[in-house]
């Protein structure tokens, strides 16, 4: 569905609420609350290793054009795992707004 | 056409889904089950039905099962009493909310405790505000007959809604009744085959059952409840249908006797016949005496409701459960509601009987009659449990 959430009346639901949509959960904002802060990742002692993308259980952390992998805030969930996993300790979990 | 047939109402209802070609059976196989599904576990053992057999390990599980197969786009059929109906309760909310139209033959049972296995109306009114279509056969002619109709206004894609077919245990379940059986072709005039608009399918892959937000699930409800609501023209079409191919007719309510009554006994399955007895004794004696069978119990028939209890002066109501803590039973809370704006309405007296395979004669109903024409006029009460000791 194109519409936003808030949008989408009952009238427009398929049968069920059936997803005829694939992949949609993509727009679910998981990361609209997060338990311990967010992933702060230093590039500077970061070796790609990809163990955060690896581990991350919400999918969140991508892959950018330099080869860093860095958390996308939209879907993070704030776990810390990715922090926890990192071999050479280049994420901090931050309070939120810092 | 038709074959004049004696048969235990069970087996009949077991031929009906035969005759409707039924995909997919899921049943758990033993107590509280009838012998519909053994007769239809038979009948695709025998390979007289070509379709899956599942016998799971519980009633949970069958209807699951259901829900799978029905999903798949295959017609699904399953059969159930009492504590499974108890068992499966969360499984039911969910086929009527994916809009799945599974077939499901209720012989309608008590529930526990105490330990019981007859007859009454408590099980049904544990899944009253499910979403499925209910509907109520007083014989075994109207069992059968309404196998065929629940899978016509099911599956119509202006539908798609489960149907729950209710007889009443032991009274209609085990009894060996005379009955007319269709042929096949009549089967296939009646009964499209089923498509479904959405089915899981890997060549066009849905998800179905998936979790709505607090911003989505109200739009969800109503959208559930307005589906309930416009199945009306489709229930109707399917009666229609059938009486023209069979001569049976079938409406929401059915009536005896009701155009000039003051009284009029409301009752709900098998326990019409011996009201409509009841009526015609009063009616010799000089009391005019007229009964309401609700046919259709989901989605609630009111405006026909109202339309043959406006003229009465009382309504009695026969309940088959109690409603505890309530004002009395279920269908006396819904006649009551459905003629509580009404300019012209009767006196409401709800009696209670019947309950785990009591029996209720006539003359049982014609005391009901007199008993709320005397001394329940200035009673406060909102019911009465008929016939209890003490």
């Amino acid at each position: 569905m194109a519409k936003p959430i808030t949008e989408i009346t009952w009238i427009e639901l398929e049968p069920g609420c059936v997803i005829v949509e694939p992949g949609n959960a993509r727009k679910y904002k998981t990361g609209d609350w997060r338990t311990v802060g967010h992933p702060k990742v230093d590039t500077e002692r970061c070796i790609k290793c990809a163990q955060c993308y690896i581990f991350c259980p919400d999918a969140a952390i991508e892959r950018n054009e330099q080869g860093y992998f860095l958390p996308n805030l939209y879907y993070c969930k704030g776990c810390g795992i990715c922090a926890h996993e990192c071999p050479v300790k280049c994420i901090d979990m931050v309070p939120e707004g810092e | 056409m038709g074959k004049r047939v004696g048969m235990e109402v069970s087996i009949a209802v077991a031929e009906a889904a035969c005759q409707a070609d039924v995909d997919v059976v899921a049943a758990y196989p033993i107590t509280p089950q009838t012998h519909i599904v053994e007769h239809l576990s038979e009948l695709v053992a025998d390979g007289h039905l070509d379709a899956e057999f599942v016998p799971v390990e519980s009633e949970h599980s069958a209807l699951s099962v259901c829900i799978g197969s029905s999903a798949a786009g295959a017609r699904t059929f399953t059969s159930t009493s009492s504590q499974g109906l108890a068992l499966m309760n969360e499984v039911v909310y969910i086929a009527s909310s994916l809009r799945l139209p599974i077939v499901m033959v209720v012989s309608n049972r008590s529930l526990s405790a105490p330990l019981s296995i007859w007859n009454d109306h408590s099980d049904v009114m544990s899944v009253r505000d499910t979403g499925w279509i209910q509907v109520f056969a007083e014989n075994g002619q109207e069992a059968y007959d309404h196998v065929f109709w629940a899978y016509r206004v099911g599956e119509d894609r202006r539908v798609l809604i489960p149907v729950m077919l209710h007889m009443d245990g032991f009274i209609l379940s085990h009894m060996v009744e005379a009955l007319e059986m269709v042929d096949k072709e009549l089967v296939n005039k009646y009964l499209p085959p089923f498509e479904p608009i959405h089915r899981l399918h890997p060549d066009k892959p849905v998800t179905m059952g998936a979790f709505a937000l607090p911003e989505l699930y109200t739009e969800a409800k109503k959208a559930q409840d307005e589906a309930l609501k416009a199945t009306w023209p489709v229930l109707l079409e399917g009666w229609r249908q059938w009486e023209a191919l069979t001569g049976r007719e079938y409406n929401p309510v059915e009536t005896h006797r009701t155009q000039d009554a003051e009284v009029v006994l409301v009752t709900m399955g098998s326990m019409g016949e011996t009201a409509c007895e009841a009526a015609d004794r009063m009616r010799n004696q000089g009391t005019a005496v007229g009964v309401m069978k609700i046919r259709l119990w989901r989605p609630f028939p009111f405006r026909q409701v109202r339309e043959v209890l406006s003229k009465a002066k009382v309504a009695v109501v026969f309940d088959r459960c109690v409603s505890f803590g309530g004002q009395g039973g279920p269908v006396a809370s819904e006649i009551r509601a459905a003629m509580y704006g009404e300019p012209s309405r009767p006196r409401v007296v709800n009696f209670i009987g019947g309950l785990a395979g009591r029996d209720v004669s006539p003359q049982d109903f014609q005391h009901m009659v007199e008993e709320a024409l005397s001394k329940m006029q200035d009673r406060q009460e909102d019911y009465e449990i008929y016939g209890v000791r003490g």
